[in-house]
């Protein structure tokens, strides 16, 4: 019955994440910088290739937890106090998209340009 | 304070909205509020415990713990709302004459109770965990009055929760388990979608292109109805291929079984009275 077919839904998609990851990992994304200190990005503005997906590696040398989010990419992931944490975003078009750290959104604000 | 209550808020609303979607999707079956607390509780403990083991789920699977974490969850909770609603339509009739006040008893271990209390669990275990770790930022950055901000955020959450779940209970009887059902199908499609998000973002998945369609200058998900949208029916204002795809899938997989269950249940209608009866 269907049922059956809907509880498979997770095995379906961690074969398709799998396969996907043997196909991508061919060419690594290249890799860019950013870093949180006293609740601010640094660079705040951070220009990636447009059409390419990027590694993108954010290290927090701040000694509270921040979360790196961007609803104009779709990302989000908590870094926590004296540490990295890597996301990967894109492929992007060209043009700016914002992002900014949740827990201290008045000062963690960025931009990454996309050209 | 102001801030801390924003952010607060912005968790509690996501949690407070599937809340009161089980909440009303629940109408009628016994214990049901206390099945909620008991879901509730446990997220919150989860949240807790959650944030205290934040450092080693990071750190699991190469650093895409994170994201593993989180679209497992999404994931868990999609497969228990599949399983209620398609559990829903083999037993419509039989719920909505108790909800009447027939007086129907549930079958012992059919209940749509357990799932639901797991999906509300989950929920807050989620968007729980996020404000522990945030409040504890702000305590350690010596934030002034973080009980308030964290009250009124709670608050306010919780009002925009009550509001909706109120407005669904206005629905007629008639179309009122049709409704609910739609909700949590609607819901799982955009749970689906985030996990999705979140294997692109550990490069587990390809995104499979860019972006399908950008609809952030018409409604922002940043803003108070974008995020409600984004929570209720998955709205995102770029979506990547893949999360569109994960969104369509879930509908037109719960859709069928749905379908298929209420037709099988049709078909056995002395079996059904006799198993209700």
């Amino acid at each position: 019955m269907q049922p059956r077919t809907i509880r498979m839904l997770p095995a379906v998609f961690a074969f398709a994440a799998i396969a996907a990851t043997r196909v991508a990992g061919a060419a690594d994304p290249p890799t860019f910088r950013l870093a949180i200190v006293n609740h601010r990005f640094e660079p705040a503005t951070l220009v990636i290739p447009a059409d390419t997906k990027v590694r993108l590696v954010i290290e927090n040398r701040d000694a509270t937890p921040e979360e790196f989010e961007s609803n104009e990419f779709n990302r989000e992931k908590i870094i926590l106090p004296n540490s990295s944490a890597v996301v990967f975003v894109g492929p992007l078009r060209a043009g700016q998209y914002r992002f900014f750290g949740e827990f201290n959104p008045a000062t963690a604000q960025g931009v990454l340009r996309v050209e | 304070m102001l801030a801390i209550a924003l952010l607060v808020f912005r968790e509690v609303l996501e949690a407070a909205l599937i809340v009161s979607i089980v909440a009303a999707a629940t109408r009628g079956v016994p214990y049901r509020g206390t099945a909620l607390l008991t879901g509730i509780g446990a997220g919150v403990l989860g949240a807790g415990l959650v944030a205290l083991g934040a450092d080693r789920i990071a750190a699991l699977f190469s650093g895409a713990g994170q994201e593993v974490f989180n679209a497992g969850v999404l994931l868990a909770a999609v497969l228990m709302i599949a399983w209620h609603v398609i559990w829903m339509s083999s037993h419509a009739r039989e719920l909505s004459a108790r909800v009447q006040g027939v007086g129907y008893a549930v079958r012992a271990g059919t209940s749509p109770l357990t799932v639901l209390v797991a999906v509300v669990a989950l929920a807050v275990l989620r968007e729980g965990s996020e404000i522990v770790l945030f409040l504890y930022g702000m305590l350690a950055g010596g934030a002034s009055y973080p009980g308030t901000g964290l009250g009124l955020g709670l608050a306010a959450g919780a009002a925009v929760g009550a509001l909706l779940y109120f407005g669904l209970l206005r629905i007629p009887m008639r179309h009122f388990f049709g409704a609910t059902n739609a909700l949590l199908v609607l819901l799982a499609a955009g749970l689906a979608a985030d996990a999705m998000t979140f294997l692109v973002q550990a490069n587990l998945l390809p995104a499979l292109g860019e972006p399908f369609w950008d609809t952030a200058a018409l409604l922002d998900e940043r803003s108070l109805p974008g995020q409600v949208l984004h929570v209720l029916v998955g709205y995102t204002a770029r979506p990547a291929p893949v999360q569109a795809l994960a969104w369509l899938v879930t509908v037109l997989l719960l859709g069928a079984g749905m379908r298929i269950a209420g037709r099988s249940s049709r078909r056995m209608p002395t079996a059904r009275r006799v198993m209700t009866g």
